[in-house]
This record gives structure tokens, C-alpha cells and sequence, in this order.
């Protein structure tokens, strides 16, 4: 029997070396085994291509599974809390699936690509989880992270920098859409999806093709501003368009040892994806019931006065801090394209509806001498960051 | 064609005959559709050749709940009642245990004994207690589960400091460590070893067979009787009762699914193709096959139907019936002790060796049997002067690594045979016809998963607040209308009728909750 080696240590992404040419800082960190940058100059300047120019971020880490066989859409319906039936070929949906007690395991992008073949992506592994839920469904699961390279390519000038790229029809492709082009010889899968709020775009590619697309996309992107950006600047988008992180904004339940500290879809704002139109779904008798009962915790979107970044801080209803603490902040930055002090949050019900005034404590340091403020905060409905060249099809030009 | 019923039950076992009788007996119409032509599962008594008939899977009666009794006004006839066990010696006289009396060992042994079925009977009778309600769920905060929390923790309690450590001690150890230290006797050893593990797919050196043989302890205090008429003169009663009290039983009527509407059950269909419907289906069929064959994966949460489906239910003794033209001889007994529990555990170590192959998909090479002489006491079983034997073989593994074909069940018949012969050795001559029924026969046959007397297996982690599985110890199942009576369901098989009564007695008071 033969063996393939056992990789040692860190993966490398198949743009590893076009990441590794323009880096100049040397920051990286590990993402489910792979080497993923933080920052590779500046990750301010990285953020503003993403704002104003186009961000190029290698999404390859990021957990593939590829879901076919004739049972595959009773299979997703059974496994998200959404409606798959809606989701037509050609067609992305964002999803949360749940335990058996409704809280969140993780949410993620399908993309249904071609009649009856899915493919989940999602941060976090769940091959196990996916495995089990196959019991009574013809159905198969593969893992393809490491199959497919994939790369996000956001921002207002994406588009121009694609259209000249030779992908005829690209004009047509919605949000969350998603269309196959030839690229020198192999398929290239192109979708309206991303994790910046913005226009943008995901390619997925055979890895072999890999680093030819990365050139002809850099070099189709020259005049266009484009770069290459780490997570920092993602993470500064991201909490601007108001994504949930796993491990910030809700820990995967199936990770989770306590009661208490999973969050349901109802209490992470995504009941839009809760379908109890559905007869079965995992979670879906535990959410009636949180919906009948009510839910024990709210996400919150907070714009907060003042400058100071309000990472980690307790929310509180009132200046003086009276009645203990309502929340806490889970993902905070300063917006720059916004000019605000934003936050995502999560507090008890029934405090944090859209409107409310809330007060988060926060600590910062000056001089090495630490000061606390307490900031006010107005919970806002609306994502910080949505523009609406996001929606626009065909997309202008930049 | 389409009827409407209050409440369906899914297969005529006893309990499933228990449950619909308490149920109609509340003023409900019930419909129990069996799938073999006569009533009672793996209660029955079947004729296994021309004039021969013997209890086909359970033959003896020691757990029949006085609850049970009482409220279907059950009033067995029995051949024999409290019956003496005789562990039969190679060489040497054979040992009598009857109650707390045991002859043939040592005057220490014997004290032993008796102090050994002293506690074992007081925890029993605490156990007992329990299996006739609903387990209480944990991490609740209903009030009636904590109460019957709190109920059990102080029951512990009020055993008595030393009692109480000594029930917290056993309840999960393995009856070899307890035997060792209290017995000499290899023939006592040996026969306690066998009551702890039969039905089992575990050795007497497996965790929790202290409670296996408490499990059997919780009725009669261990007092084994055969009704006459075999096993399924008491399943007949149960269908008497179940239709005096307006119930309607119809054999032959396979259900092939439980129909899911929308999250709820709506009713049944079988596999004639008629549909019975009914927003109550109770089934007394096994976990597995209930949600896997019945309802489907499709209608039950992830997590649910993996628990579900990793279930231990894998059976492991083999019934054998033999017609024999005459009783054997067996040297050092009586005529009258054919009516006793006669078994064949040489000593401790013996039921250990037995059990060891089947760890590894093989049949015991040196069997330990519990075997009876039904005829002897019950003429209605055999012709005049004829004999049947009804025995329970172990270990007998469902899934035999090659496989059970006729020549794997005709060197095992030859197996139980031998070791038989080795104290009667005139049996041979005397059959004159017989049956094996190895477990993957009691799944074929009898419509149990894995052919296992419990329905799933006996142990700790399939026990109490996790029987069947986390989420479905009360009887109801995660699909609104949908309920278990059976083996599977707390507090476990046996000819108890506990399950099936305490389904309906849970199944009423939801009804008047609502």
C-alpha cells in the first residue's frame, strides 16, 4: 500500500509564492493548517484598496465540501435552517446550521453549481457534523479545501479589473450568483460573493492554474489599483458590512463546553434564515420554542461616540453602569471609510433594539497608563457599510 | 381505505399489548397492528415441529410488574412457579439455589448468599421502584422531573450510610470482581455470573453486570415461573384484556411506514398498502428500526438519528428447542427436577471463556445454556410421554464473522449439543426434531434489530435518563405524536409490561397536560 507523505508543519496556499513576493512584513498566521497573512505592507493601505480600489485576499483555506447525489438538496435542506429549494443552479445562498438545540454550529456560502451538485464553504471544518448528517440520505460528502485554489477580489474597481480578463457574460452575473468560464483549458468558477459589503467577487480555480490566474488578474488590475490584503484589512470590511465571525460573534456549538455560551440564528439576527415553513431541519423544534419563549440574547450593531476602539468592552443600558452589565462587544474597529467607532455586540433581550441607547465601557491605553470611558452607543438596524454599486447589475465601471 | 384511531399501536409485543389495553381501558380507541399471525412478539408460544410447541424467545416469567397485574386484572395460570436453579457439576453434586437458599457449597458459601440476595433484593426493590415511572429527564427544570430527581437521590440516602456507598459502589461494577470476593463455590460463581449476563452482549467481567443482575432481581425478586401454555399464554391474556377493554388487534399487518406530516405523525401505513390514521402512534418496535426503517432519517434531527443509529443492540443468545421422545437422564437428578431452571455455567471463569470468542464474531466453543423441560409440567406442549427443551444459549454474536448459514447454524446446534451431552449423555438419541434460533433469526423472525432481547443493550450509558437515547427517555420521540412502548424504551425488555404501561400512563397524562 502506498502512502502519501504526512505534510509537515504549515501548508502553503498554491498563491503562496505571488503572496510571498509581495510581502514585506513577514505577518502570518495560521488558518486551519495553512500560512494566511495578516498584513503583508500595511494593512491600512490594504484596507483602502478594498474600499477604493480592489483587495485580492487567498481565500483557499477556507473549508470546501463538495455535496452531490440525488439526495442532495432534501440533504442541505435537512442541515440548514433556509430554504435550498429557492436556491436555483447558478445561484449562491449564505446559510447557518444548527444542533439538534438550534444553536449555531457555523454559517457559510452554498453554491449550488450545477443542477443537484452543491458546494458548503465555511471557516470552520465540519466534515464530522457532515458525515453524520448523511445517515438516511443518498448523498456524498467530499473534502476538496485543498482542491480548489480560491481567491476574493473586492472592491469598487473589481469589475473593471475581470471585464478585462476576457469573461464574457460576467456583466450579467448578479449578487450571489455565480457563472463558469475557460481559463486557459481548465474551469474557472466565478461568483457575485464576499465578506467585504462591497462589489467584489470569489474565483475558484484548480490549484494547477493557480498562480497563472493570480498574474493574469494582477496584471488585467494594474491601472486599477489592485493589491494583495491579509486579514487585518478583511476583518476591517467585514465588521463594517456586519459578517459574523465564528469564534467572535458566536462559538461553534459542537465546540462549546458550558450551557449558555452558543448563540441560536434567532439571537445572532438571522432569523431572515430561519424557514419554519420547512417540516424538518436540524434545530427547528428548539427554535420554535425560542421563538414562542423568546431568546436570551440580541446581536447588536453599535455606532459608538468618540475615537476610542471599544474592543472587548461590557455594554451597559446606562452611564452609570447601574443593574451589572447587559453585554459585551465581540468585534470592534474604527471605521475610516465611515468616519464612525463602530461594534458588533451581543446583549440580553430585551435590551439592544434598533434605536436604543446603550454605554460601553472602554479601557485604552495612553502612555502606558490605562483610562476608562464610558462611550455612549446607538444600536443601529442597518449593515455600517453598503453601497449601492453592491447590488448593481451590470456593476459601472471604476 | 382510511380509519381514524385515538391512538395506534405499531406491533402486538406485550408491551405494545399493555400499553393498548391501558389505553383503551382510558376510553381510547386503539388499533394494534401486528406483523406475524399471532399476538404477543417475542412473547409466544410457537410449535417448532409436529406436536412440539415451546416458548419461542423468552421462556421464563420473573418480572411480570405487580403493577402490571394488577390494573389489566392478570391472573396467570402457572405450570411452575418459583423455581429452583440447578447448576449443574461435571462431576460431583450439583448445586440448588431456591431464594436466599443455596445447597451444595460450604456453610460460608451458603451464609454468603444469603447476604448476598439480602442487599441485592433491597436494591432491586429500589430499582423496581423506578422502572414503573417515566425516568426523570436531567438538566431540567420541569418540576415533576426534579421531584423524582430529588425522590431517587433520597432513596439512595435513606439506604443507610453503608448501604448506600455499597449501591453507589456495585451498581456499575462487574459481577466476576463481586463473586470472587464473596464465593468459593465455582458452581455459585458460575450460576450468579450467568443470571448477570443473559440476554446480554456482556461477560461477567463487563462493566455494570452487578446492575444486569439487579435488572432481573427488579420484579419477582428473581423467582422464575413458566405460565402453562408457554410465554404466549400470557401475551393472549394481554390481547384478551387489551380487547375486552375495546381495543382492536389485527395480526398479519406489517407496518412498513409512520407517516410524518409537517413534524407530526399522522399515521401508519403497512406494507398491503392501507393507512390508518391517527395523530397518536405508539411503537413497540425497537429504537432503530422505529426512527431508521419506520419513520425515516429524514424526519429526525442530526444529532437525534446519530445516537439513534449508534445504539449497541447486537444480541448474542441463541434460543434451541429440541422434541425430544423422552426426558434424558442426567446423572444426579431427580425426575422431578426437570422442572426446574436446570443451567450450565461451570464456574466463573467458564461464562467468562464463553463470552470471549463472541467479542470477535465467533460462537462459543463450550456454550453456557439455562435450560428448561416446559413438557414436563405442561402437557399441552408435547404429545404423551414426549418432551420439548427450551434453552437459552449464549454466546451466539448477531454478527457472526462468516455469517449465520444453515452450517453455521447446524455446527453451533452440534456445539450445544455436546456440551449438553456432557451431563445427559443420552439427549442425542432422544431428539427427534429441534430448533435453533440464533439472534439474526429473532431479527428476521420477530422483527428485532439485532436480534436482542433488550431491544438495546444493557449498560449505564443506554440505561435510565439516557434510555433509549438522550432525548427520547420519556417515551415521547422528537416527532410530535410519535412514542416508544417497547424493550427499548426505559426501563428495558424482560416480560415486565413495565414499558408498555408507563407509555400510557405518560401518553394520558400529556393528553390531559394539553
Amino acid at each position: 500500500m502506498k502512502h502519501e507523505p504526512v505534510h509537515q508543519g504549515r501548508l502553503k496556499s498554491p498563491f503562496h509564492s505571488r503572496l510571498e513576493s509581495l510581502d514585506t512584513v513577514n505577518e502570518w498566521h495560521q488558518w486551519k493548517g495553512y500560512s494566511s497573512a495578516d498584513q503583508l505592507y500595511c494593512s491600512d493601505t490594504e484596507y483602502f484598496a478594498i474600499r477604493n480600489a480592489t483587495g485580492v485576499f487567498d481565500l483557499t483555506p477556507m473549508t470546501k465540501y463538495r455535496i452531490t447525489g440525488p439526495d442532495a438538496l432534501d440533504y442541505l435542506n435537512r442541515l440548514v435552517t433556509r430554504d435550498m429549494a429557492k436556491v436555483r443552479p447558478g445561484r449562491v445562498a449564505y446559510a447557518v446550521w444548527c444542533d439538534d438545540n438550534g444553536q449555531v454550529i457555523d454559517d457559510g456560502t452554498i453554491f449550488h453549481l450545477r443542477e443537484g451538485e452543491y458546494r458548503l464553504c465555511s471557516q470552520e471544518r465540519h466534515f464530522a457534523w457532515l458525515k453524520a448528517a448523511t445517515l438516511g440520505f443518498d448523498v456524498t460528502i467530499t473534502h476538496e479545501t485543498e482542491d480548489v485554489a480560491a481567491l476574493a477580489v473586492q472592491g469598487p474597481t473589481s469589475y473593471s479589473v475581470l471585464s478585462k480578463m476576457n469573461l464574457e457574460g460576467l456583466e450579467e452575473l448578479k449578487p450571489f450568483g455565480l457563472m463558469h468560464f475557460d481559463f486557459e483549458g481548465s474551469e474557472l468558477m466565478i461568483s457575485r460573493t464576499g465578506f467585504t459589503g462591497d462589489l467584489g467577487y470569489e474565483l475558484w480555480i484548480d490549484p494547477d492554474k493557480a498562480e497563472a490566474l493570480w498574474d493574469a488578474l494582477f496584471e488585467a488590475g494594474e491601472l486599477h489599483g489592485i493589491r494583495a490584503i491579509g486579514t487585518t484589512a478583511l476583518n476591517m470590511a467585514r465588521i463594517e458590512a456586519g459578517y459574523l465571525a465564528a469564534y467572535e460573534e458566536f462559538l461553534p456549538a459542537d465546540e462549546t463546553i458550558r450551557t449558555g455560551v452558543s448563540r441560536s440564528p434567532l439571537e445572532l439576527g438571522l432569523d431572515w434564515l430561519v424557514d419554519f415553513k420547512k417540516p424538518n431541519f436540524n434545530g427547528r423544534r428548539a427554535l420554535a420554542e425560542e421563538k414562542r419563549n423568546g431568546s436570551a440574547w440580541r446581536l447588536v450593531k453599535l455606532d459608538i461616540e468618540g475615537n476610542k476602539e471599544a474592543h472587548h468592552s461590557y455594554i451597559f443600558s446606562n452611564a452609570k453602569a447601574r443593574g451589572g452589565q447587559i453585554g459585551f462587544v465581540t468585534s470592534a474597529v474604527w471605521s475610516p471609510v465611515c468616519k464612525q467607532n463602530i461594534a458588533l455586540g451581543t446583549v440580553n433581550t430585551p435590551h439592544g433594539k434598533p434605536g436604543d441607547t446603550v454605554w460601553v465601557e472602554i479601557y485604552y491605553q495612553r502612555e502606558m497608563h490605562w483610562n476608562r470611558k464610558m462611550a455612549k452607543a446607538t444600536v443601529v438596524d442597518k449593515p455600517f457599510w453598503f453601497p449601492p454599486r453592491r447590488g448593481a447589475t451590470p456593476p459601472g465601471p471604476y | 381505505m382510511t380509519d381514524k384511531y385515538d391512538a395506534i399501536v405499531v406491533g402486538a409485543g406485550h408491551n405494545g399489548l399493555v400499553c393498548s389495553a391501558l389505553l383503551a381501558k382510558a376510553g381510547k380507541n386503539v388499533l394494534v397492528l401486528e406483523a406475524n399471525d399471532q399476538v404477543g412478539g417475542a412473547a409466544v408460544t410457537r410449535e417448532f415441529a409436529a406436536g412440539y410447541s415451546a416458548s419461542a424467545c423468552a421462556h421464563l416469567l420473573y418480572q411480570l410488574q405487580p403493577e402490571v397485574r394488577k390494573e389489566l386484572k392478570l391472573a396467570p395460570k402457572l405450570a411452575t412457579e418459583d423455581m429452583t436453579t440447578i447448576a449443574l457439576a461435571e462431576d460431583g453434586p450439583h448445586l440448588r439455589i431456591t431464594g436466599d437458599q443455596v445447597e451444595g457449597v460450604s456453610d460460608d458459601d451458603a451464609e454468603q448468599y444469603r447476604r448476598f440476595r439480602k442487599r441485592m433484593t433491597r436494591f432491586a426493590d429500589l430499582l423496581r421502584t423506578y422502572f414503573n415511572k417515566p425516568p426523570p429527564r436531567l438538566g431540567t427544570k420541569n418540576f415533576k422531573d426534579l421531584l423524582t430527581l430529588a425522590q431517587l437521590g433520597f432513596d439512595i440516602r435513606r439506604l443507610g450510610k453503608e448501604e448506600m456507598q455499597e449501591f453507589l459502589r456495585l451498581i456499575g461494577m462487574n459481577i466476576h470482581d463481586e463473586v470472587t470476593e464473596r464465593f468459593d463455590s465455582p458452581l455459585l460463581k458460575g450460576a450468579i455470573s450467568l443470571d448477570a449476563v443473559l440476554g446480554t452482549h456482556l461477560g461477567p467481567r463487563s462493566p455494570n453486570t452487578i446492575m444486569t443482575y439487579l435488572y432481573r432481581q427488579a420484579g419477582d425478586h428473581g423467582r422464575a415461573s413458566v405460565p402453562h401454555g408457554g410465554m404466549g399464554a400470557i401475551s393472549d391474556e394481554l390481547a384478551h384484556a387489551a380487547r375486552s377493554a375495546g381495543a382492536t388487534i389485527r395480526t398479519n399487518m406489517p407496518v412498513k411506514r409512520i407517516v410524518v406530516d409537517n413534524g407530526r405523525v399522522t399515521g401508519v401505513e403497512t406494507e398491503g398498502g392501507e393507512t390508518f390514521s391517527s395523530y397518536t402512534v405508539i411503537s413497540n418496535a425497537d429504537p432503530k428500526r422505529t426512527i431508521m426503517d419506520l419513520v425515516g432519517a429524514k424526519h429526525i434531527e442530526t444529532g437525534f438519528g446519530r445516537r439513534i443509529h449508534h445504539l449497541r443492540a447486537r444480541g448474542n443468545a441463541a434460543k434451541l428447542h429440541l422434541a425430544l421422545d423422552g426426558l434424558p437422564s442426567i446423572k444426579g437428578l431427580d425426575k422431578k427436577d426437570f422442572g426446574q431452571r436446570i443451567v450450565i455455567a461451570g464456574d466463573e471463569h467458564y461464562v467468562e471463556r464463553a463470552f470471549n470468542p463472541a467479542k470477535y464474531g465467533e460462537f462459543s466453543p463450550h456454550p453456557v445454556i439455562e435450560m428448561t423441560f416446559p413438557s414436563f409440567r405442561d402437557e399441552s406442549l408435547a404429545p404423551t410421554g414426549k418432551h420439548v427443551m427450551s434453552a437459552v444459549v449464549q454466546y451466539a454474536p448477531y454478527g457472526l464473522k462468516d455469517g449465520w448459514d444453515d452450517a453455521a447454524k447446524e455446527a453451533f446446534k452440534q456445539v450445544v449439543i455436546t456440551t449438553i451431552a456432557k451431563y445427559a449423555p443420552d439427549i442425542e438419541q432422544r431428539i427427534t426434531a429441534s430448533e435453533l434460533l440464533t439472534p439474526a433469526d429473532i431479527e428476521s423472525e420477530f422483527h428485532i434489530t439485532g436480534g436482542h432481547w433488550h431491544h438495546a443493550e444493557l449498560t449505564l450509558d443506554q440505561f435510565l435518563f439516557v434510555r433509549p437515547v438522550n432525548g427520547a427517555a420519556q417515551y415521547a420521540l422528537p416527532i410530535d405524536g410519535l412514542f416508544l412502548c417497547g424493550a427499548g424504551a426505559h426501563p428495558g425488555g424482560g416480560v415486565s409490561g413495565a414499558a408498555g404501561r408507563n407509555a400510557a400512563r405518560t401518553i394520558l397524562r400529556r393528553e390531559k397536560a394539553a
